[in-house]
């Protein structure tokens, strides 16, 4: 069961990675319009 | 013949130059400028692509980024190359109408409020997951084989987590509970503290003696339930508030500021400070409180006194915003509010409302009120008990501190906010913006409901009263003329009439009327005296006494319209709707007499009461409080802003003055008056609802405090009771907001 000691704190690193990602993107904007970002990705300006 | 084609005023092209809008426009770091604009009419993908292709062909301009959500624009730009009027200017040929804002104070203290929560929410969130993948192997464990070494292990990788989490997520509860008790009070957040607290504490005491129990998870998941709520209702606020600050924008309010060199600059309200001199022109409403320096008017008051009847205006006179210039134009020196003055003392009554208006204590307050000290001393006395009964300290500590765990109010804090987020949401489908959440405990005990007549149950531009009376060529027709004309009647009477054509030869003669020819008959515009319908008029004016009347001849046809301010469209459905529920309805206006006898009886309105002052207004609602009434004060005028901070709750139209708006707890949008029943029909349908939630916290309480008394809970089955309950009263606060409550 040793390998206990280091899987679950890998766990942990996972999870700590995706909360810093949201914290991350919440402070970036990410979520300041919900609903253009739905649409914006039809548009083929780009292409 | 020469003739020379003049535009009416409203076809004319506005004011291009001379447009200021520095109090908007901010610096970037990097040389560029920015500016947040409102835009009217962005409602698809389609719009957005529009305006940000649009905008982003103009050399100069940065970036252009719409946002569907708010239905914003944020434009940076370099000035050297470019002025935000050219932005505005584009954006209008595209066809999207522009109005530059600031986002206030307020609203950014919102959205940065609503950040922390999702932020704490999401470290909530984070740690509840993790710290339950963990407790749900101990309590597999504990069932089948677990070592005391692993537990231990688990047990101590839980406490990294929670701790740290706790301390940092649980910061809004805290300080909110620290304020509560510096104020000698207590309020929900105080009950929740302590049972985190208490339970991290006993949880890593547990730990240390190597317990099979440990409540970690427990206390961490009752901050994100609670922070839940929190969000939620924070972001329908931050929501509220954004709609809000787009309506004070797209009502664009700007004045023709006189600059110290004798030209005219176009500024936003925002920009005018006191001793400054403003221009209103005929037919313009006037936008700042002032004195008149130089002009001589009539100056139409009606949206602000409610008296519907012009005033006679000339230099030394006292002008407030919202009015209307009817005639000439004016010079208005700017200047706040002076003893004296009705603007003064519309504030001192105002300030004198909120100060003796009864603090309504909240219900999830008064239910904290009751709950804290129950719960505590329950848990004092469960503590004490088993120590009688000689089972040790330790254990008897432990079943105290469950009891506190097991009750900690998470039912209890999602029951009520999550009620105000969804009624809150109902309320923004009917068109009503709330200012605060208690607003729904109060409209659900309002029994009476009183309303100002002019500007709020009619519509505050003026329409033609006997249309169906008049055939439809000379409706047309009049209209035409009206384009011609610079007056305010005849400007609403060209908008009522949907004309959009002028006359081609059509010319005013200032204080008579427009003339012109039309299909080679001469047609004429204006005062019934000059057409010599003087004696119809006479039988007109009193059968609708508030009425101004215009008269139309074309060859030997003559029509005479009645021009005034029409109830609003479903005005009579929505008085008869409150009445069958069961509102007593009152109209209190500053009006005169005849004018709101008329409204009062097609409306079926029994009691009403004119030509009131703002002190009086007070003084009925005071006497309606004293005879044990709640009331509804809906109303919109400068005049009502008293009123409306004193009565118990109060609804104003998105039109009102800035004072009354203020002042009220709710703004409706919209022509209709539906709005306010379905203010009031939502409102109590979510007491309903907050009570039978307070009802279910309770119900749960009742039976979880007996099961963690008697010491059967285990860490297992407080998990499962507070998220059980708190998902059963969340699923009943959404049947708030079904249709039926519309």
């Amino acid at each position: 069961m040793n390998i206990l000691v280091f899987l679950v704190p890998l766990a942990l690193m996972l999870g700590l990675f995706g909360l810093f990602a949201f914290i991350w993107s919440m402070k970036a904007g990410q979520f300041d319009d919900l609903e253009g970002a739905a649409h914006r990705i039809l548009n083929d300006d780009d292409v | 013949m020469a003739t020379v084609l003049s535009l009416p005023a409203s076809l004319a092209p506005p004011l291009r130059d001379g447009r200021d809008f520095s109090v908007f426009v901010r610096k970037t770091g990097d040389g560029l400028a920015a500016m947040d604009l409102a835009v009217e009419g962005i409602h698809c993908a389609a719009c957005m692509r529009a305006i940000e292709k649009g905008l982003g062909a103009e050399p100069g301009l940065k970036t252009a980024r719409v946002n569907l959500g708010n239905r914003r624009v944020r434009v940076e730009w370099n000035p050297a190359q470019l002025t935000p009027g050219r932005i505005l200017d584009k954006l209008d040929a595209i066809g999207f109408k522009a109005y530059p804002f600031s986002a206030d104070r307020l609203e950014n203290a919102e959205k940065r409020e609503e950040k922390r929560l999702l932020v704490c929410l999401g470290v909530a969130g984070f740690a509840a997951m993790n710290i339950m993948l963990l407790s749900v192997s101990v309590w597999a464990g504990n069932a089948s084989d677990i070592t005391p070494e692993t537990r231990d292990f688990f047990h101590w990788l839980s406490a990294l987590i929670a701790i740290p989490a706790a301390l940092y997520a649980g910061q809004p509860f805290f300080e909110s509970a620290i304020r509560a008790l510096k104020a000698r009070a207590v309020n929900m957040d105080v009950p929740i503290s302590l049972g985190v607290t208490l339970a991290l504490g006993m949880s890593v005491v547990e730990t240390l003696n190597h317990a099979e129990h440990a409540y970690f998870d427990s206390a961490v998941m009752l901050l994100f339930f609670l922070l839940v709520g929190r969000v939620l209702e924070q972001s329908m606020r931050r929501r509220t508030r954004a709609v809000a600050t787009n309506l004070a924008a797209l009502k664009s309010e700007v004045a023709q500021k006189l600059m110290p060199d004798g030209s005219i600059t176009t500024l936003p309200i925002a920009a005018i400070s006191p001793g400054d001199l403003v221009l209103v022109r005929a037919g313009e409403r006037v936008s700042v409180d002032g004195v008149i320096e130089a002009g001589q008017s009539e100056i139409d008051a009606s949206l602000v006194t409610g008296e519907t009847r012009p005033l006679i205006a000339a230099p030394g006179a006292e002008v407030y915003a919202g009015t209307l210039n009817l005639l000439g134009a004016l010079t208005i020196r700017v200047r706040a509010a002076e003893a004296g003055t009705l603007l003064a003392e519309v504030q001192t009554l105002l300030q004198r409302a909120t100060e003796t208006r009864s603090v309504y204590v909240q219900l999830a307050d008064r239910a904290a009120r009751l709950y804290a000290p129950v719960v505590h001393v329950t848990a004092l006395l469960m503590f004490l008990g088993w120590l009688a009964m000689g089972i040790g300290w330790h254990d008897a500590l432990i079943i105290a501190i469950t009891v506190l765990i097991i009750t900690c109010p998470c039912a209890l804090g999602l029951a009520i906010p999550a009620v105000q987020v969804v009624a809150a949401g109902a309320l923004f489908k009917n068109r009503v913006l709330l200012n605060s959440g208690d607003v729904l405990e109060r409209l659900a005990s309002v029994d009476t409901v009183v309303f100002d007549k002019t500007g709020t149950l009619t519509l505050p531009e003026a329409s033609i009263l006997n249309i169906g009376d008049i055939a439809p060529e000379m409706v047309a027709l009049a209209g035409r003329l009206a384009l011609t004309s610079r007056h305010p009647l005849a400007q609403a009477l060209a908008k009522a009439s949907g004309a959009d054509i002028p006359l081609p030869e059509a010319r005013e003669e200032a204080g008579t009327g427009v003339f012109a020819i039309y299909n080679g008959l001469p047609a004429f515009l204006g005062k019934p005296e000059a057409a010599g319908l003087g004696a119809e008029a006479q039988g007109m004016l009193a059968a609708c006494p508030s009425a101004s009347l215009i008269a139309l001849t074309w060859g030997d046809q003559t029509a005479l319209f009645a021009l005034g301010q029409a109830l609003r469209p479903d005005a009579a459905t929505t008085i008869a709707r409150l009445k069958a529920a069961g509102y007593a309805i009152e109209i209190l206006s500053g009006d005169h007499a005849a004018a709101v006898k008329v409204a009062a009886e097609a409306l079926g309105i029994k009691t009403y009461t004119s030509g009131l002052k703002p002190a009086e207004k007070i003084a009925r609602l005071a006497a309606l409080k004293a005879e044990g009434h709640a009331t509804l004060m809906v109303g919109d005028g400068l005049n009502d802003a008293p009123a409306l901070a004193a009565a118990t709750v109060s609804l104003s139209p998105i039109e009102a003055t800035h004072v009354a708006q203020a002042a009220a707890d709710a703004v409706f949008i919209g022509a209709g008056l539906a709005p306010v029943a379905a203010a009031l029909m939502v409102g109590r349908r979510a007491k309903a609802m907050m009570l039978q939630n307070l009802w279910l916290a309770v119900l749960y309480n009742a039976i979880a405090v007996p099961v963690a008394i008697l010491g059967f809970v285990t860490p297992l089955i407080a998990a499962l009771a507070m998220s059980g309950s708190s998902v059963i009263v969340t699923l009943n606060a959404l049947r708030a907001g079904k249709r039926g409550a519309a």
